[in-house]
């Protein structure tokens, strides 16, 4: 076995030699591997994709203005704040808890942003640290009960959606309605702020020159490793893909207003996570914790560390998300991050393929759910239909990602996939 | 207490347990045990069912804390809080359930809890390393990137061993390692007893099979509820020894069972 230590050409890379693994290698290789897993239940963004697919086809039938430019633009600024409520959705039931109160934590946060901009005068700045901090410390004391009192998460939240529904409306006072002014740098930023045309081809370029040479040197590295690695083929195709992909959706949208900062901002905000969660030893505690508790706290990780830190990041990516809000809105009131937003990001957690159960789903995931549930709403509101339509449509969706979830899971036990 | 008995093998001693005590409740699961492990010293832990071993071996590695006694690791009084403090001891423990995450792939549960570079998970290191201790094992696992779901109960136990292994601990305790091994896997289990041994890791073992115990374990600790009830050196002891300190007093089912059976011999024979 000198494979490792002087890789000769011809001999099998270190993980390839067992003689029970079947040839996965090449793009024919990893066309089987991708039927294999979905066939036993890792369905991945599969359904996500699929739905997308039929409610864009259904929608564009209806109503020939929903896959317009200027429509798009909207969908998309509109996904970006209950789309950073998801990403902390996501990372909450990585480890199989629920935060339900994002909605009304969303909702504080933005007339704590109302109050503390108009009538107190506070700088922006200060006013975006006073949020995020805000969001940080009901994440932290959630923790708290959780761990020292071993109530349900789905409790302590439950009394936190009611319990900061009721502070927002204190803290809005009697008008129950604060508009923010609209040379705010905020609503700027959540309104008119839109990448440049040569940015935002430049942002998409850098995106596929930065796959490219991430696959590159990961590959490069494993290769150095006497491992088998991705060929140059496949990392070139995986790159171009990315690079059309990113370069016709920007394209299309500098038809009309182009790439809104904001949803710069979710996409960034979705790729931090993504990395936290994939990348470091806290990402890799998250789901140990989310798979098996038990086994986390014996492998040495100080579970109920993972466990507040998941809910400061759910809470404070929910205060984002109500401070964005009440930015794109240009007002904060007692409606403020009421109604559909906290099932609305809970579903575009699912939906986008996180599991219930925990230990499974990514950051990615909050992305193409958001866009689905803003393509319904959106439709919808098109097509004349009010709220009540809506609802009922997202509640059906929602199930239906559930069921397919809860599907899934039952395949891959019996096919010996967690 | 035979616990002289080690200190004639001249090897410094490694962990010293004295006086512990743990109670669940009104159950006292442990009740003033005594314990040595020395360097190179492969320790049998045997007992019946609720005899404390499995309350032993969480007491070590810190997921109970005793109620009353002292546990000295390499000359100094320690205590043992939590998980982490064991493992930061030196104390690896393979437990009967493994506690390995499904959801996981081979390569992230044994580096589970100290993942290389931890803000920029070194992967590629971490499998090389993976697939050298594996190949020390000579385990048959066809690739380090499945998850542990799709694995057998053999592979999943040669998982849980390789990564206890990994912190290069003092003391390794193995909790019923075999009670789940076809043939092949159990005697590769005990060779690698044996090659801990050789390295001069302390091992605990604990099993309710007697022929892996004599095959493998320098000395045998019985526990009967709760209580020491004899350390023997394996190669000075019979089977029928240890099934007595095992089960109590001379007079019980297994002893008139055989009591029984070799005078009805006798009639027959006479």
């Amino acid at each position: 076995m000198n494979a490792k230590t002087q890789p000769t050409p011809g001999a099998l890379a270190l993980d390839l030699q067992d003689e029970r693994l079947q040839d996965r290698t090449g793009l024919r290789g990893q066309y089987k591997a991708f039927v294999d897993r979905t066939r036993s239940g890792d369905l991945g963004v599969l359904p996500v994709i699929g739905g997308l697919i039929v409610i864009w086809t259904v929608l564009q039938i209806l109503n020939p203005i929903f896959l317009s430019p200027a429509n798009l633009v909207n969908l998309a600024m509109e996904s970006s704040a209950v789309g950073i409520i998801a990403l902390g959705i996501v990372s909450v039931l990585l480890v199989a808890q629920i935060d339900l109160s994002v909605g009304s934590v969303s909702g504080l946060a933005a007339a704590v942003v109302a109050v503390t901009s108009v009538n107190m005068g506070w700088p922006v700045w200060l006013v975006i640290l006073a949020t995020v901090g805000l969001g940080a410390a009901i994440g932290w004391v959630y923790g708290q009960i959780f761990n020292r009192f071993g109530v349900p998460s789905f409790v302590i939240t439950l009394a936190g959606l009611l319990g900061f529904l009721g502070l927002q409306l204190y803290t809005l006072g009697a008008r129950g309605s604060i508009n923010l002014p609209f040379d705010s740098p905020l609503v700027y930023f959540a309104q008119l702020a839109f990448v440049p045309l040569w940015l935002s081809y430049i942002l998409v370029a850098a995106a596929a020159a930065g796959l490219f040479a991430t696959d590159y040197f990961h590959a490069r590295a494993r290769k150095h490793a006497g491992l088998s690695a991705m060929s140059l083929q496949n990392m070139a195709l995986r790159a171009v893909l990315l690079l059309v992909a990113l370069g016709v959706a920007a394209w299309y949208l500098n038809q009309s207003r182009g790439v809104g900062w904001m949803f710069v901002l979710f996409i960034a905000l979705t790729l931090i996570l993504n990395y936290l969660l994939k990348r470091t030893q806290w990402g890799r505690s998250v789901y140990a914790v989310g798979g098996n508790p038990e086994a986390a706290r014996r492998a040495g990780i100080n579970v109920k560390a993972i466990y507040t830190s998941v809910f400061i990041t759910c809470s404070t990516l929910a205060a984002v998300g109500g401070l964005l809000g009440a930015a794109r809105l240009a007002a904060a009131n007692q409606g403020s991050g009421t109604g559909d937003v906290n099932l609305n990001a809970i579903a575009a957690a699912v939906i986008g393929g996180t599991s219930l159960f925990g230990g499974r789903g990514s950051a990615f995931a909050a992305i193409l759910g958001i866009i689905v549930i803003q393509s319904i709403s959106s439709g919808l509101t098109l097509l004349n239909m009010d709220s009540s339509f809506r609802f009922m449509v997202t509640g059906v969706v929602l199930l239906l990602a559930v069921m397919l979830d809860s599907v899934a899971r039952r395949s891959r036990t019996s096919h010996g996939r967690a | 207490m035979s616990s002289q008995l080690t200190a004639s093998a001249g090897s410094p001693q490694l962990l010293t347990l004295r006086g512990i005590n743990k109670s669940f409740g009104a159950v006292a699961a442990l009740m003033d045990i005594e314990l040595d492990v020395a360097e190179g010293e492969v320790v049998a832990i045997v007992g019946d069912n609720g005899a404390g071993k499995s309350t032993l071996v969480k007491v070590l590695a810190g997921v109970h804390s005793p109620d009353s006694g002292t546990i000295t690791f390499e000359g100094q009084e320690v205590s043992i809080p939590s998980p982490a403090a064991a493992q930061h001891l030196g104390i690896a423990t393979v437990f009967q359930d493994l506690a390995l995450c499904d959801n996981l792939t081979v390569v992230d549960n044994l580096f589970l809890g100290r993942e290389l570079s931890p803000l920029r998970l070194n992967e590629v290191a971490m499998e090389v390393r993976a697939w050298e201790l594996l190949k020390q094992l000579s385990a048959k696992i066809p690739s380090v990137r499945t998850q542990i779901a799709s694995l057998s109960g053999g592979q999943r136990q040669t998982v849980a061993i390789a990564r206890s292994l990994l912190g290069d601990p003092k003391i390794v305790i193995l909790d019923e390692p075999t009670a789940a091994l076809g043939v092949a896997q159990t005697a590769e289990v005990l060779n690698l007893v044996e090659r801990l041994r050789e390295r001069g890791h302390g091992v605990i073992m604990i099993s309710h099979n007697m022929a892996d115990v004599q095959a493998v374990a320098d000395r045998v600790v019985v526990l009967r509820l709760g209580r020491n009830n004899g350390d023997f050196r394996v190669k000075d002891v019979s089977t029928e020894e240890l099934i007595a300190a095992i089960t109590g007093a001379s007079d019980n089912v297994v002893t008139r069972r055989s009591a029984a059976r070799s005078t009805s011999e006798e009639t027959h024979t006479s």
